[in-house]
C-alpha cells in the first residue's frame, strides 16, 4: 500500500513538474528550438535579480540566526581560567570571518546583478593584474599569521601542564557507556591500572593494582566533583573503543584512547552554583523548561509521565562515535568550594574499603 | 600513436565502423573514455540518490526523535521496529551516508566523470592513454559499489563506526553489530574502490603529460585539466595509504595481529591485543583522508574555473595565480591532516605544527576566491544554469571555508571538534561546494555528453531551490555546534541541556527534506532530457576549448579528421581584434595578434 502511494506521488510530481514546464516554455518566445537550454537576455535578467535577492537572503539568514539562536553559549561564559583566552580567539576570529563574509558575497552577488548580459554588450578582456594578485595574497597572510600567533600561543599555554601548581590528580576512564572517575587520594599519586587487572567480582572496576600501595587511598565514584580555582590534570584511559572526554562549560576535551593515556590540564573559575545564578544561564535555564513543560503536556495528554524539570550542571558528554548508546553517555561535573568538596570526599569509599 | 590514428580515420563516415561495435562492447565493457566517463556519472547519481535518502531519513529522526515514521517503516524494515528507528540503524545510515557522499558521489561520480570526459577531449587525445585500464577502472567501481549495497542487507547491520571507521569500534563485532560482516563488507569495497581510484589516476596523470595534442603546452591547458591532473597526483599519493590502513585493520580483525589495538576488556573479558594504537590509524586514515577532500574539491574548482569564464565571456582572472594556488593546495593538502587529531592525545607540539600548514591553506584559498570573484567583475554574465551553480560554488565555498579559520585552529579545535560545527563547515565547504561544481558540470557539459540540452527552466528551480535549502540547512548547524552539540547523537533528548536546540533541528530537517525532494526536478530532467531534449549544436556555449570542435554526435577517436592543432590559450573570450567574443584554440593567431602573455 505505502509503495504504491509511494508511487503515485512520485508520479504526480512528474506529471506537475511536466507541466511546469510547458508553461516555463509557453512564457518564453523562442523560435529557434535548437538553442531553448541557453540563456536568453530576460533569463540573465531574472537570475540576475534573483542574485541580490539571495544575497539579502544570506544576509538574514545570518541576522535570524544571530538573533534567535545565537546568544553563542560557549563564547562567553567559559568555566575555566584558560576558558576565556579561547573565548577571545573566537570572538576574533569570528569579528574576521565575518567580515570577509559579508564584504565577498556582497561583490560576488553585486556583480552578479550588476554585469548580467546582455546581447551586443561586450565583455572587458582583463586576464591578469600582479597588484591585485599582491593586494589579495599579502591581506590574508598578514590576517593569518595573526591569527596563528595568537592560536598557537594560546594553545601551548593550554596544553602545557604546570606541573609546578600541584594539580589535583584525576583519573577519567570510559567505558561503552558511562564514565567512571578516580581520585588520586591524599598521596594525589593514582596507583598503577591495566585492563587485564579487573575483577569484576570483586568490584575492581577499573583494572587497579591491587598491590600499588599508591591505589590503596584512590577513589572510584561516578560523579566529578572539582574545586573552584584550583588546577585539575585529569588522566584518561579507555577500556574497550574510542571515546572522547568533552566538557564543552569548561573549554576541554581529549579523547580516551584504549592502550594509553591521554591527559588534559585546567582550573575551574566558577562554581556550579555560581553558574546557576548568572543572568544568562536562569534565562537559558528558564527557557529550556518551559519548553521541557510544553512537551510534558503533550506526555501526559498521552498518557505518559512528565519530564523532570532541568537544572543546570556541568557535563562531561561522549564526544566520539562509540557505538549505541554514544548518545547517553554522561557525567555530571560540580564544582564547589575546597570546603564542598572536602566534605564530600570524606564520605567516599577509598579503594582498598571498596574492594569485595 | 600514428597507428592509432590512421584507424580512426575509418570511422570518417557516418555508419561504417571498421570493428564491429556490439551492444556489449558499445554501452557495457566499453573502452571509450566519453562512455566510461557517462558511466561514471550515471552510477554516481544513483549512488548519491542512496546517500541522500540515507540523510533525509536521519535528519528526520534528529528533528523528531524516536517518532514512529512510516518512510522508516517501509525502508529499514526490522531496523524500524513499529517506524520507529533503531539506533544502531542510525549510527549506520550517518556512516554509509558520508562513505557513499565522499568516496562513490564526489571522488568517483564527479572526478570519474569529468576526467574521463574532458581530459582526452580538452587536451586533443583520440582516448585516454590506456582505454583497457580506464574500462577496468570503472567496472571496479562499479564492482566496489555493489558490495557496498550489499553490505547494507547483512544480518548484523552496515558498517556503522563513522566514515573515519576508527578502530576499536569498527574492529570489534562485540562493540557494534556493525563491525561484523558489514565492516568486512566496507573495507572490501573500499579496497576495490581505491585499486580503480588508482588506475584512473595513473591513466589520467599519464593522458595528461604525453598525449597533448600540437601546441598545446602546460600553460594554455583549461584549469580543468590542471585540477584533474593535480587532483589525479594527490589520489596516487595518499590513497595507498588509506589501503595500507584498511589492510591493517583486516589483519587486526582477521589474524589476531595488533597495529591498532591494546588492552581492550569488553563485554567482561580480556582480549590478547597488545601494544597497538589506534591513533596510528587515524594518521593513516588521515594522511588519505584530509587530501581527499581536496581531491573531492579541486576538480570542482577546475570545472567552475572552466565555466565561469565562458559564461563571463572574460578570461579566467589570473591564470597563473590560479594553476599556482591548485598546486599550493595540492602541496599543502598532504601535510594538515593532523588537523583531524587536535584531540586525538598526539602530542599538542605536533598540533602546532598542523596548526600552522593549515591555515596556511587559506592563502590559496583566497587567491581562487578573489580572482573567481574577480572574473565577474565587467563580464557579460550568461546565466545559464551552470553559471548559476558555479556562483553558488564561489559563495558556498566562501562561507565554509571561513569556518575552516576558527577549525583549524588548535586551540578553538578543542571546543567545536566534532560538534555540528563541523558537520556544518565540511558539508559547505566540500560537499555542497562539490555537489555545485558536479551540477555546474552537468549542466554545462551535458550536451557534449549526450547531444541534447537539458531544460534551462527545471536548471532555474533546481539551483534557486537548492541554493536556499544549502544555506538553510548549513548555516544555523554552525549554532548548534557553537553550543556544544555533539555529532552523531542518535537523539539529544538525553540532554535537556539541548533542548533549546530543538526547534533549531527542526527548521533543518524542514530544510533538508526540501532540498532533498528538488533534486527530483534535476533527476527527472537529467534523465528526459537524454530521449527529449534539444538537440544541441556543435557548440552551444560558444566556448574555446578544444572539446566544442568535435561532431555532436559520439565518434572513437573524438575528431573525425585529423585532431585539431591549438594556437592559444583556452580563455581568448572577449578579446580586442576580434568580431566574436570568443576565440577557440585551434584557431591561429592573426597576423599582428600576441599570444597574452600570461
Amino acid at each position: 500500500m505505502t509503495a504504491l502511494l509511494t508511487i503515485i506521488i512520485v508520479l504526480f510530481i512528474a506529471v506537475a513538474i511536466w507541466q511546469m514546464v510547458k508553461i516555463f516554455d509557453l512564457a518564453q518566445v523562442s523560435t529557434d528550438t535548437s538553442h531553448s537550454g541557453i540563456a536568453t537576455d530576460y533569463d540573465n535578467k531574472i537570475n540576475g535579480y534573483l542574485m541580490m535577492g539571495f544575497l539579502v537572503f544570506i544576509y538574514a539568514i545570518t541576522i535570524i540566526s544571530f538573533v534567535k539562536w545565537g546568544d553563542l553559549p560557549l563564547v562567553s561564559n567559559a568555566a575555566s581560567e584558560h576558558g576565556s583566552e579561547i573565548d577571545n580567539l573566537m570572538l576574533i576570529s569570528m569579528a574576521v570571518i565575518f567580515t570577509v563574509q559579508i564584504i565577498t558575497q556582497f561583490l560576488l552577488h553585486w556583480f552578479a546583478f550588476k554585469y548580467r548580459g546582455e546581447k551586443g554588450k561586450k565583455a572587458l578582456f582583463f586576464a591578469d593584474n600582479n597588484t591585485l594578485e599582491a593586494i589579495w595574497t599579502i591581506i590574508p597572510v598578514i590576517v593569518l599569521a595573526g591569527l596563528i600567533i595568537y592560536g598557537l600561543f594560546t594553545w601551548t599555554s593550554i596544553m602545557n601542564v604546570d606541573e609546578d601548581a600541584d594539580p589535583m590528580i584525576v583519573e577519567i576512564y570510559g567505558q561503552q557507556f558511562n564514565w567512571t572517575a578516580r581520585y588520586a587520594g591524599q598521596d594525589n599519586v593514582l596507583g598503577m591500572a591495566n585492563v587485564r587487572l579487573i575483577d569484576i567480582d570483586k568490584a575492581n572496576v577499573l583494572g587497579i593494582d591491587e598491590a600499588d600501595p599508591n591505589a590503596q587511598d584512590d577513589i572510584v565514584v561516578k560523579e566529578l566533583h572539582l574545586v573552584v580555582g584550583k588546577p585539575v590534570l585529569f588522566e584518561i584511559r579507555s577500556q574497550d573503543v574510542l571515546h572522547s572526554v568533552y566538557m564543552p562549560h569548561f573549554r576541554a576535551q581529549m579523547n580516551s584512547v584504549p592502550g594509553m593515556i591521554t591527559k588534559f590540564g585546567f582550573t575551574p573559575s566558577i562554581t556550579t552554583k555560581e553558574m546557576r545564578e548568572t543572568p544568562d544561564m536562569i534565562d537559558k535555564v528558564n527557557n529550556i523548561n518551559n519548553i521541557r513543560a510544553e512537551k510534558s503536556k503533550e506526555l501526559m495528554a498521552k498518557g505518559e509521565g512528565a519530564l523532570d524539570p532541568y537544572e543546570f550542571h556541568f557535563l562531561l558528554l561522549c564526544n566520539k562515535i562509540c557505538g549505541k548508546s554514544h548518545y547517553n553517555m554522561q557525567m555530571n561535573i560540580i564544582v564547589e568550594t575546597q570546603e564542598e568538596y572536602d566534605a564530600w570526599i570524606k564520605e567516599q569509599k577509598t579503594f582498598k574499603e571498596s574492594l569485595k | 600513436m600514428s597507428t592509432h590514428a590512421v584507424d580512426i580515420h575509418a570511422h570518417d563516415d557516418d555508419h561504417g565502423h571498421h570493428h564491429k561495435e556490439t551492444f556489449v562492447t558499445k554501452y557495457i565493457f566499453s573502452q571509450d573514455h566519453k562512455m566510461i566517463a557517462k558511466q561514471y556519472l550515471i552510477t554516481g547519481t544513483l549512488m548519491g540518490i542512496i546517500g541522500v535518502l540515507m540523510s533525509i531519513m536521519f535528519r528526520i529522526q534528529i528533528a523528531w526523535p524516536e517518532e514512529p515514521n512510516v518512510l522508516f517503516e517501509a525502508l529499514l524494515g526490522k531496523w524500524a521496529p513499529g517506524g520507529v528507528m533503531d539506533a544502531d540503524i542510525y549510527l549506520a545510515l550517518v556512516t554509509i551516508h558520508g562513505t557513499i557522499m565522499v568516496f562513490f558521489v564526489l571522488t568517483a561520480g564527479l572526478s570519474g566523470t569529468f576526467s574521463n570526459l574532458l581530459i582526452p577531449l580538452q587536451i586533443g587525445a583520440r582516448d585516454m592513454a590506456s582505454g583497457f585500464l580506464n574500462m577496468v577502472s570503472y567496472w571496479l567501481f562499479f564492482l566496489s559499489s555493489i558490495i557496498m549495497l550489499i553490505s547494507l542487507f547483512v544480518e548484523a547491520g552496515p558498517a556503522a563506526a563513522g566514515w573515519t571507521i576508527y578502530p576499536p569500534l569498527s574492529a570489534l563485532p562485540m562493540a557494534q553489530g556493525g563491525s561484523g560482516m558489514g565492516m568486512t563488507l566496507w573495507l572490501i569495497s573500499m579496497a576495490i574502490f581505491i585499486a580503480s581510484s588508482l588506475l584512473g589516476s595513473l591513466n589520467y596523470i599519464v593522458t595528461v603529460i604525453n598525449m597533448r595534442t600540437k601546441g598545446m603546452s602546460m600553460t594554455r591547458l583549461p584549469l580543468t585539466i590542471w585540477a584533474f591532473f593535480v587532483t589525479a597526483i594527490i589520489g596516487v599519493v595518499s590513497f595507498p595509504v588509506l589501503f595500507a590502513a584498511a589492510l591493517l585493520l583486516i589483519m587486526d580483525r582477521s589474524f589476531g595481529t595488533s597495529f591498532f589495538l591494546s588492552d581492550i576488556f569488553i563485554q567482561g573479558e580480556v582480549l590478547h591485543y597488545q601494544g597497538g594504537s589506534p591513533v596510528l590509524f587515524e594518521h593513516l586514515f588521515w594522511f588519505l583522508g584530509h587530501p581527499e577532500v581536496y581531491i573531492v574539491i579541486l576538480p570542482a574548482m577546475g570545472l567552475v574555473s572552466e565555466i565561469m569564464a565562458s559564461n563571463a565571456r572574460k578570461p579566467i582572472f589570473g591564470y597563473r595565480a590560479m594553476v599556482a594556488s591548485i598546486l599550493a593546495i595540492a602541496f599543502l593538502s598532504t601535510i594538515v591532516w593532523g588537523h583531524h587529531m587536535f584531540v586525538s592525545g598526539m602530542n599538542p607540539f605536533l598540533g602546532s605544527v598542523f596548526t600552522f600548514t593549515t591555515l596556511l591553506i587559506a592563502i590559496p584559498s583566497a587567491v581562487k576566491a578573489f580572482n573567481w570573484i574577480t572574473t565577474l567583475w565587467k563580464g557579460n554574465l550568461q546565466m545559464n544554469p551552470a553559471m548559476l551553480f558555479s556562483i553558488g560554488f564561489v559563495s558556498t565555498f566562501i562561507t565554509g571555508g571561513l569556518t575552516g579559520i576558527i577549525l583549524g585552529d588548535s586551540a578553538l579545535d578543542i571546543n567545536v571538534h566534532d560538534t555540528y560545527f563541523v558537520i556544518a563547515h565540511f558539508h559547505l565547504v566540500m560537499g555542497i561546494s562539490a555537489i555545485y561544481g558536479m551540477f555546474a558540470g552537468v549542466y554545462h557539459w551535458y550536451p557534449k555528453m549526450f547531444g541534447r540540452m537539458l531544460n534551462k527552466n527545471l536548471g532555474y528551480i533546481h539551483f534557486w531551490v537548492t541554493a536556499i535549502c544549502a544555506y538553510g540547512v548549513f548555516f544555523p548547524m554552525h549554532f548548534i555546534g557553537m553550543a556544544g552539540l555533539p555529532r552523531r547523537y542518535y537523539t539529544n533528548s538525553a540532554f535537556p541541556l539541548f533542548d533549546d536546540l530543538a526547534d533549531v533541528n527542526i527548521v533543518i530537517t524542514i530544510f533538508a527534506i526540501i532540498g532533498g525532494i528538488v533534486q527530483i526536478v534535476y533527476l527527472y530532467n537529467f534523465f528526459s532530457s537524454m530521449f527529449m531534449g534539444a538537440k544541441a549544436v556543435q557548440n552551444p556555449w560558444r566556448s574555446t576549448t578544444l572539446e566544442w570542435t568535435t561532431p555532436v554526435k559520439h565518434i572513437h577517436g573524438n575528431w573525425p579528421g585529423a585532431i585539431p592543432h591549438v594556437y592559444r590559450w583556452s580563455y581568448d573570450y572577449s578579446k580586442p581584434g576580434h568580431d566574436d567574443d570568443f576565440v577557440p584554440q585551434n584557431v591561429p593567431l592573426k597576423e599582428g595578434e600576441e599570444e597574452l602573455q600570461h
